[in-house]
């Protein structure tokens, strides 16, 4: 089974081809609430299950943290 | 007395006093401070979850936190770089938060965490054609703010001294002719240490403060919160009331008509 690799949050990721971002979360997991960013562009929650991704993709899950 | 109301972008707000929610000891204590002083907003940022964060159950103890207060929420873009790190941050606080507020923080400067200002009114400009209502963090320099103004900004927040310095306003004619100048809601952003500065900036117009390590480095960060918000309502009663014009020669208050053992010096 061919596989693609990406890095989420700093960290490189094997995913099978095909993945979304959904499967990138799934496995990731971070748990909600969060949001996500591939290469530097938001992704809505929404579209999280049909944006695939591809290997070198940099995807960033973000979530709520204490801020001044 | 009539209502003094402190609204940005058409929402009013219950305090001129905005509070930054880091580097408190616990969330206990971080609770505490929010009620004592009862602020009009309250910051907070997006990061991963990892280690040096927190944990995904700590995450969702300060989420849970933020939705039980009823305090809004000002998400912030805290250590962005560029200007595409500011936008897509702030679409994605839009979405976590629900929220359409958001306060821009463009760095320009990792020692001093100045704003980049050559960028700040280009990214002010590009949010708000992104429906945002933006709180800039700029520094006090009147041409810089004029143009924030000039693409939109219903407030603009200039800073009294760099983030976390607790030095009070660095340069008072600055913040003072900022002030003069401009008719937009102003609102004091970073380097506040005392109350007394707090008051200072009301006393001089400011619409309100915002704050984060004054409170959450005391010994006793509720106290402190309380007392904070104390001095942003006596230094907004002060602006109100209108102070005495100083003079240079001493003139004394009681009657001099009548005193007993006159004399001349």
């Amino acid at each position: 089974m061919s596989t693609i690799h990406i890095t989420l949050n700093g960290q490189t990721l094997v995913l099978p081809a095909g993945a979304t971002l959904a499967d990138a979360a799934q496995a990731s997991g971070v748990q909600p609430p969060f949001a996500a960013a591939i290469n530097l562009q938001f992704v809505p929650r929404a579209q999280y299950p049909q944006t695939p991704l591809k290997t070198g993709d940099q995807v960033e899950l973000i979530s709520p943290v204490t801020g001044g | 007395m009539k209502q003094d109301e402190f609204t940005l972008y058409g929402q009013g707000l219950q305090s001129r006093l905005l509070l930054g929610t880091s580097r408190y000891p616990s969330p206990a204590v971080l609770a505490q401070a929010i009620a004592r002083s009862r602020p009009g907003m309250l910051t907070a940022s997006l990061r991963r979850q990892t280690a040096g964060t927190g944990s995904a159950e700590q995450h969702n103890g300060f989420w849970e936190l933020l939705r039980q207060c009823g305090v809004p929420v000002l998400p912030n873009t805290a250590g962005c770089h560029s200007i595409q790190e500011v936008l897509t941050t702030a679409e994605m606080a839009r979405e976590v938060f629900e929220t359409d507020w958001i306060k821009l923080e463009l760095i320009g400067d990792d020692y001093t965490l100045q704003p980049d200002t050559l960028n700040l009114v280009d990214c002010a400009d590009r949010l708000l054609r992104m429906g945002f209502r933006v709180l800039p963090y700029s520094t006090d320099d009147l041409v810089l703010c004029q143009r924030l103004v000039d693409v939109g900004c219903q407030a603009v927040m200039p800073w009294a001294a760099p983030i976390g310095t607790g030095k009070g306003p660095a340069n008072p004619g600055a913040l003072r002719t900022l002030r003069e100048r401009l008719a937009v809601p102003l609102i004091v952003d970073a380097g506040l240490g005392l109350p007394s500065h707090a008051c200072q900036v009301m006393e001089w117009g400011y619409d309100g403060v915002l704050l984060n390590t004054a409170v959450a480095l005391a010994q006793d960060p509720p106290a402190m919160a309380e007392a904070f918000a104390d001095a942003v309502r006596a230094g907004r009663s002060a602006c109100l009331a209108g102070a005495m014009t100083p003079q240079d020669v001493a003139q004394p208050s009681t009657p001099v008509m009548g005193t007993p053992f006159w004399h001349q010096s």
